[in-house]
């Protein structure tokens, strides 16, 4: 084992570069799928099994099937449809559509745990369909449901590495640059797996915190 | 898309259900192990143990896998055969994240159950492989279930290192022959199938166990529900998480 600290010192600047686009696709990406996970368990509870059976069919399909196949199949298909973005965006979307369904089963769950006695109280106050889900349901079930989406979002950090499979230029692919050009590899890789322990330890601690403070 | 190209890809799915199978086994070797450890009375296993699930956990499967591909052989000399280097990420990862599945589903019996192994003087091993486990594997098989799909999903990962594994396959068909779509559609539905049949044999080893201690397995619901692939109940990837216990 021969660890040479200048070749740290000359990694750092990649590296942290690197951060900035993992942080970046982590944030984007979990809101994405935040918004997208709403959605999906919304429409898995309309009365009409013409919107349900296909939602479902989609969302299980997205969530048994591999990330970086998703990632191929968006960053390869989605310019043949005439859609042009960066590899950086595309990656955003395909983590957050992949992601969207794991929070939608997170919603799901908030949303039963709301007891019926609410549901029932916003009808004996004839509380309209959007008051009812704005104002009595979605905000106490969204408390629940905080801590299970932290937790995807240190899962969804644990998989944006995957995104240098369509070149984007995180902390993963910031390392392999650096292996390939200059034939160093040890740091770079350590650095990096490190700094992954050292983001997500910490975040699933206070995530842990959370649990405690807002769901019992 | 010529019958030379299926082919290959065909070969890829027998790639991607042999690392599935060596991964898995690594891992359930790794979970018990480890998550065993976690329950015991000495405080340097425990720690051992929580330092394991914490690092491996807290890290990135794909790191692992370029470290132990790229650092290893120049840091430590020893250079893997590819595909041992990906069952061993593999393995070691979800080895982490399983023996959280059996730390929890040990910590579920009963503790009557124990007192009862201590009082008829059981010593702890015949504890353990007598009372405990064979109560806490039928409730570890579901959490297990969905598990093995996230690591069929991880499989995907060694293509980005050169294992001719569906997706490396799916890959060289797409650049010979410029069919993004159809070519990604289908290896998408090839995964799909595999995740289904992962579910069916799960599901028959949990009725198995659930019989060998005289339960009966919860029914599922209508097509949905048969459709649904992983157990949903239980907050699938929540223990996916981060590296804290």
């Amino acid at each position: 084992m021969n660890w040479n600290w200048s070749v740290v010192d000359e990694f750092m600047p990649y590296f942290w570069d690197g951060v900035r686009v993992t942080l970046q696709a982590t944030a984007l990406g979990s809101l994405l799928s935040f918004a997208l996970g709403l959605v999906w368990a919304l429409l898995l509870r309309t009365p009409s099994r013409f919107v349900r059976w296909p939602v479902g069919f989609f969302v299980e399909f997205i969530r048994n099937t591999p990330l970086l196949v998703q990632l191929f199949f968006l960053f390869y298909v989605l310019p043949e449809w005439g859609v042009q973005t960066s590899a950086l965006a595309t990656g955003i979307i395909g983590i957050g559509l992949h992601y969207s369904t794991y929070t939608a089963e997170v919603y799901r769950a908030g949303i039963e745990g709301v007891p019926a006695g609410q549901w029932e109280a916003a009808r004996a106050l004839s509380l309209p369909r959007g008051r009812t889900w704005g104002a009595v349901i979605l905000p106490q079930a969204i408390r629940r449901v905080v801590p299970a989406l932290g937790n995807y979002v240190i899962a969804l950090l644990k998989d944006t590495p995957m995104l240098l499979g369509i070149g984007v230029l995180e902390m993963l692919n910031q390392a392999r640059q650096f292996g390939a050009q200059t034939f160093q590899y040890i740091e770079p890789y350590t650095i990096v797996g490190i700094a992954f322990i050292l983001i997500s330890y910490p975040a699933s601690l206070f995530m842990r915190y959370l649990e405690r403070r807002l769901v019992h | 898309m010529t019958a030379e190209l299926w082919e290959a890809i065909f070969k890829g799915i027998w790639i991607t259900v042999q690392l599935t199978v060596y991964s898995a086994a690594l891992g359930a070797v790794v979970a018990f192990a480890v998550g065993t450890a976690r329950t015991s009375r000495h405080w340097i296993l425990r720690f051992l143990s929580g330092f394991y699930v914490a690092v491996f956990r807290g890290t990135s499967a794909l790191v692992f896998m370029f470290w132990l591909f790229f650092v290893v052989p120049l840091a430590f000399g020893w250079q893997f055969v590819p595909m041992w280097a990906a069952t061993l990420a593999l393995g070691l990862t979800y080895g982490a994240y399983g023996a959280e599945i059996v730390r929890g589903g040990i910590a579920a019996v009963a503790p009557a159950q124990r007192e009862a192994g201590i009082a008829l003087s059981f010593t702890p091993w015949q504890r353990m492989r007598r009372i405990i486990l064979p109560q806490a594997v039928p409730e570890m098989l579901p959490p297990f279930n969905n598990l093995l799909i996230e690591l069929l999903k991880g499989t995907a990962l060694v293509s980005l290192l050169g294992i001719p594994d569906i997706s490396f396959e799916a890959q060289l068909a797409r650049l010979a022959t410029g069919q993004s779509t159809t070519i990604y559609l289908a290896i998408l539905g090839m995964y799909f199938v595999l995740a289904f049949l992962l579910t069916r044999v799960m599901r028959l080893l949990e009725r198995r166990a659930k019989a060998g201690i005289g339960q009966a397995p919860p029914k599922s619901g209508g097509i949905l529900g048969k459709l649904r692939i992983e157990e949903t109940e239980r907050s699938t990837k929540a223990g996916l998480a981060g590296g804290a216990q």
